[in-house]
């Protein structure tokens, strides 16, 4: 054979078995595009399904707020949001939260991740044991336990000078508390995550090199480890924010009024519609942000290497 | 073993230490990579390191002079990249000294020393493009702006990477990397460069290719280098003068050439090129060797008598038709062919041939083996 014809080529390149039957599709190239449609049936149904699992309870919900038998269509719902009592000192308090367990989040975690990876590695197992903790333990229990703190503090603190910030520690416009058990509850997604991040770097070296150009040790970690983990980073915040955004069992039974509980009161108070609405609303702003998020988390390109 | 032979030289200068520069100095009106820097004089002082039951290095003496490249060669494991790291300040001995230029820098932390370095990994910062990346130096001693971009423009061009400053690390290929971080490591213009295992990580052809880039940098630049290699190819192709050492010690140093035709030890001997053994048997007046039926002059083999193994190198057996000894095998190596010769006592032995020469020779073949007039060494009978 002098060459072989681009149309001669199965579609993966290679030359096709045979072209004695005058260039008509032989059974073997047959199979191999019947099995690519299969493939592609294949992944379609899957796609559907999924899109279908996702999309449905959120269309149902979309159509609760702005159907308005008998009238019809209506999005007095969604004009009600900027007037709804209660709704923006639930979201500013979940939203004040959301950032303080960011904040700790990082403080603890960070240099931890850090100083287990290059000061002491073995020590990593004991540190996602205790990490993942949280995640055996259902929040009711977990919010149990505070409640019983609380009180024993509130029996007991009385008379000492902690009483002042035991209140503080509750007060309704931060409650610390709710705080702490928030970072408790965003260990371990937020540690996996970091550490995730962190095993993607050769840190040690990274380090090294940093060192070798002058950096101490301090300003190598900042200068280089850090800006690597960005990434990592905002998948956490993102986490906990979600976390925080959609928490309920903790802030209800301590008798907080954050974002989630305040869509549940409203339910209840017959505000269902504008309550729906929100989450809607919600739900598309933490889209916006995981987006944003995403794209602020690699500004570089992606021109693959050329040699 | 043989000692470093060269005297040690003590300078009075001090080297600089990593300091912030002050941004307001005038800028070097010369490209950083033209500066002809004055290479430093380091200096290993009876260097020991352990780690746990291993010891890493066993009391390393060795002096680098002044411009020179010096590679580090040995199998895995015998010390030199302990010694390396030494020398960037990040590992301390348990004893010993590091001397740059005669001042002791073996406290001095890593980031305040005068010694760019090439890691084996590349180990570019992935978050900063390649300008960025050999910039990061200057903007740690605070260097303006305008002026690090500059001499990093500069520098890119020295390793031949003019259009690649924008281009992020996972944009750019191996030896690109590889480009990028020498570029770096000289851009503080460091008195010595370190080099550990640069080249491993890389293809055949691009390997070679840098090795020649390397050289002719360090040449150019003047600069002290130390050079961690395992390949001995590599070592003997590049370096001034090579380093071989075994379990933390210090084999050899000497030129290529030296280390190939006269290696102190049989380690040596065997880890530098290819080495057949024959067995032989040293006369009582310990001045030859009787081996393969011919006596044959020696020298350096204090204590050495009765039953030893002549060290001889392949390319240096001849063979011709005809004998008690059997071609047995052949490697093909491109201009010459190694063959494996079976020797009438059962030792087995490789003889290095024109490719021309060795094609009349095939296996099977009855030759007569006749060894060179003397052994490159003599060992105690392994």
């Amino acid at each position: 054979m002098a060459g072989v014809t681009a149309s001669a080529l199965t579609t993966e390149g290679r030359p096709a078995p045979s072209t004695a039957n005058g260039g008509r599709p032989t059974g073997s190239r047959g199979g191999v595009l019947a099995g690519l449609g299969r493939i592609r049936w294949g992944r379609g149904s899957v796609l559907l399904i999924s899109a279908l699992y996702f999309l449905v309870p959120i269309g149902a919900t979309l159509w609760f707020t702005v159907d308005n038998s008998p009238q019809g269509f209506s999005l007095d719902a969604y004009r009600q949001i900027f007037t709804v009592p209660g709704l923006w000192p639930a979201l500013q308090l979940s939203l004040l939260l959301a950032a303080g367990t960011i904040v700790l989040v990082y403080l603890l975690l960070i240099p931890t991740v850090v100083a287990v990876r290059l000061g002491s590695p073995r020590l990593r197992t004991v540190v996602e044991l205790t990490c993942t903790l949280p995640l055996v333990v259902p929040t009711i229990a977990l919010t149990a336990g505070i409640s019983d703190v609380l009180r024993w503090c509130n029996d007991n603190l009385a008379p000492t000078p902690f009483y002042a910030t035991f209140l503080y520690a509750q007060n309704a416009n931060f409650p610390v508390v709710l705080l702490l058990a928030y970072v408790v509850m965003a260990l371990p997604l937020a540690f996996r995550t970091l550490d995730a991040g962190m095993r993607t770097l050769d840190v040690r070296t990274l380090l090294e090199a940093a060192q070798n150009n002058g950096a101490s040790r301090a300003r190598a970690i900042v200068s280089v480890i850090l800006p690597n983990l960005r990434s990592a980073m905002l998948n956490t915040a993102f986490i906990t924010l979600a976390l925080v955004l959609g928490e309920f069992t903790v802030a209800s039974i301590l008798g907080y009024v954050p974002f989630a509980v305040w869509i549940v009161n409203g339910n209840s108070a017959g505000q269902g519609p504008v309550t729906v609405a929100v989450s809607i609303v919600s739900l598309l702003l933490t889209w916006l942000l995981l987006f944003v998020l995403s794209l602020g988390g690699d500004r570089r390109g992606s021109t693959p290497a050329q040699q | 073993m043989t000692t470093d032979p060269a005297p040690a030289t003590t300078v009075a200068a001090v080297p600089s230490p990593a300091g912030p520069t002050d941004s307001s100095t005038p800028a070097t009106t010369s490209a950083p990579g033209t500066d002809k820097a004055t290479g430093a004089t380091v200096e290993f002082v009876g260097l020991r390191r352990t780690f746990g039951a291993t010891t890493a290095l066993d009391g390393l003496d060795l002096t680098v002079h002044p411009g020179e490249l010096l590679a580090l060669l040995g199998p895995s494991g015998c010390g030199k990249t302990t010694a390396l790291r030494m020398l960037a300040g990040f590992e301390m001995p348990d004893s010993g000294q590091v001397l740059v230029d005669g001042v002791d820098v073996t406290r001095i932390p890593a980031h305040r020393r005068d010694a760019g370095m090439v890691f084996q990994s590349y180990s570019l910062f992935p978050h900063l493009n390649a300008r960025d990346n050999v910039a990061f130096g200057l903007k740690m001693r605070k260097t303006g702006k305008a002026e690090r971009h500059r001499r990093a423009d500069e520098l890119l061009e020295l390793v031949g990477l003019p259009t690649h400053g924008d281009r992020y690390p996972h944009q750019l290929s191996g030896g690109q990397q590889q480009r990028i971080a020498l570029a770096r490591a000289l851009a503080l213009q460091p008195r010595v460069l370190l080099l550990d295992e640069p080249l491993s990580a890389l293809d055949a052809k691009v390997r070679e290719n840098l090795r020649e880039e390397i050289r002719r940098l360090q040449q150019e630049l003047g600069i002290t280098t130390l050079f961690v290699t395992h390949d001995q190819e590599e070592a003997l192709s590049m370096a001034d003068r090579v380093a071989v050492m075994h379990a933390g010690r210090l084999e050899q140093c000497d030129s290529p050439a030296e280390l190939y035709a006269r290696p102190a030890t049989a380690f040596v001997a065997e880890f530098v090129g290819t080495m057949n053994r024959v067995p032989g048997v040293v006369t009582e007046d310990g001045t030859t060797v009787e081996v393969l039926g011919r006596r044959l002059p020696i020298d350096g083999t204090p204590g050495l008598r009765g039953e030893v193994d002549a060290l001889v190198r392949p390319e240096n057996v001849l063979l011709t038709a005809g004998g008690d000894a059997v071609v047995t095998g052949s490697t093909f190596l491109g201009s010459s062919t190694r063959l494996t010769v079976q020797l009438a006592d059962g030792t087995s032995a490789k003889v290095d041939l024109s490719t021309h020469d060795a094609s009349a020779l095939p296996a099977g073949t009855a030759v007569t083996v006749s060894l060179p007039d003397r052994p490159v060494l003599v060992d105690a009978r392994r």
